[in-house]
């Protein structure tokens, strides 16, 4: 079978990551609780006050949705590298970076689709006007993957190191600053009526690049660990 | 046809072997012997392409296998310690997947029946999880009668295996090397094959 792009091989992967995850349900469930529940938590400690609860929103429910697209990603790798599967993915004539971009897109799926849908409902705990209810989703709609391809380079460099969580965590955050800034400048940019496709723009900018470029670097860095 | 040249091999600060030689033609078969820790899996890892060469060559048909990854991919079939099955999934489903992400489509018949032949046929509707160790084992090596490859590696192929097991994984490799296949393989067990293999010894 000529399967040169690998687009074979990236929906192959793609769907066995989905039936794993079905397979377990809980900890496919965890990240999105996590979301839900840090999303709820901050209007009970900040109090009733519209205002505030407005102005931080989109900080918060970004914040949460990146902290629970963290939260997956060290499993992201970990398991097909401890039994093996990932040496044979690497030894198969399809291109490695056809199944990272698989793997990538089926943690999409599981986490980053969802967090982008449960956000607005969310968002109404904060008195968030609903005209940018629909921006917040958008963002985080292209946000998301960003984070996705950002973290999976992360978890790539610190496969098989113990204690890569946290490492993993320290590597990444700081690099999730541009996006966090550009996805929370949309919704406000919304909410004062200035219309968010510049910041939209950028965010589709950066999720290019990220597809493009990624790929590449998470290949490079499972070969290292597989050595 | 498989050839190795003046193979080295580095692992931190040292020196495991160096000076490999063999040549293997369709139908012969090569066994590494050594200690625990004296390089086979090593060996077989530099073999497959996972881990870069120190020094030295290895070629495929004559050419160096690094400038002709792909089409060397294609036919190599790399079964290593780790089993790479997933515990979710059964017998059956992992089988199918790792013909899927190994480029092959296979048919539901073909799974069956390999399993069938590895005398899993009972165990094909059940997860992984739930199988022994030897019958995890089995399955891992369903995967060598399933897909059509013409060079196995195989590191300890007979680990955890009964004795009724070993004799089809020996009659499997028999029969792959009839068909003008290549096998390489790693052993502690005597493995009393059809074709005397050639034999090496790594390490001091």
């Amino acid at each position: 079978m000529n399967d040169s792009l690998g687009l074979y091989a990236c929906c192959r992967i793609a769907q066995r990551d989905l039936k794993l995850a079905m397979r377990r349900k809980s900890d496919a469930a965890t990240p999105l609780l996590f979301f839900v529940i840090v999303a709820t938590l901050f209007p009970l400690g900040i109090g009733t006050e519209a205002d505030t609860l407005r102005t931080i929103a989109p900080g918060v429910l970004w914040v949460a949705a990146l902290l629970a697209t963290m939260l997956s990603l060290p499993k992201l790798f970990e398991d097909d590298y401890a039994d093996g599967t990932l040496e044979q993915l690497a030894l198969s004539s399809a291109p490695l970076s056809a199944f990272v971009v698989g793997k990538i897109a089926a943690h999409w799926l599981l986490t980053g689709l969802p967090v982008a849908v449960l956000a607005p409902l969310l968002a109404l705990q904060f008195h968030l006007p609903s005209s940018s209810l629909l921006v917040l989703s958008a963002t985080l709609m292209i946000g998301t993957p960003v984070l996705g391809l950002i973290g999976a380079i992360g978890a790539s460099l610190t496969l098989g190191i113990r204690g890569g969580g946290i490492l993993l965590a320290l590597l990444v955050l700081p690099l999730y600053v541009p996006v966090l800034i550009f996805g929370t400048g949309a919704v406000d940019a919304a909410a004062a009526g200035l219309g968010a496709t510049a910041n939209l723009s950028l965010l589709g900018a950066m999720l290019v690049i990220g597809f493009f470029f990624a790929p590449w670097a998470i290949t490079a860095a499972l070969r290292i660990a597989l050595e | 046809m498989l050839e190795v040249i003046n193979l080295g091999c580095l692992r931190g600060e040292r020196l495991l072997f160096q000076d490999i030689n063999f040549r293997l033609e369709p139908g012969e078969s090569l066994v590494v012997t050594g200690e625990n820790g004296s390089g086979k899996t090593s060996l077989l890892r530099m073999l497959v392409g996972l881990t870069p060469l120190f020094s030295g060559s290895i070629q495929w048909k004559s050419r160096p296998i690094d400038q002709m990854v792909g089409e060397y991919r294609r036919e190599l079939l790399y079964c290593g310690h780790p089993l790479a099955l997933k515990d979710g999934l059964t017998a059956v489903e992992n089988l199918h997947s790792i013909a899927a992400l190994a480029g092959e489509t296979v048919s539901l018949t073909a799974v069956h029946d390999a399993l069938d032949q590895c005398g899993l046929n009972a165990c094909a509707p059940m997860p992984v999880r739930a199988l022994s160790q030897g019958q995890k084992r089995r399955v891992h090596l369903a995967k060598l009668l399933l897909l059509k490859r013409s060079l196995w590696v195989l590191d300890e192929p007979l680990t955890a295996l009964d004795v009724n097991a070993s004799r089809h994984i020996v009659q499997a490799i028999d029969q792959h090397l009839r068909s003008g296949g290549i096998a390489v393989l790693t052993t502690h067990h005597g493995l009393p094959l059809a074709f005397t293999p050639q034999t090496i010894r790594v390490g001091a």
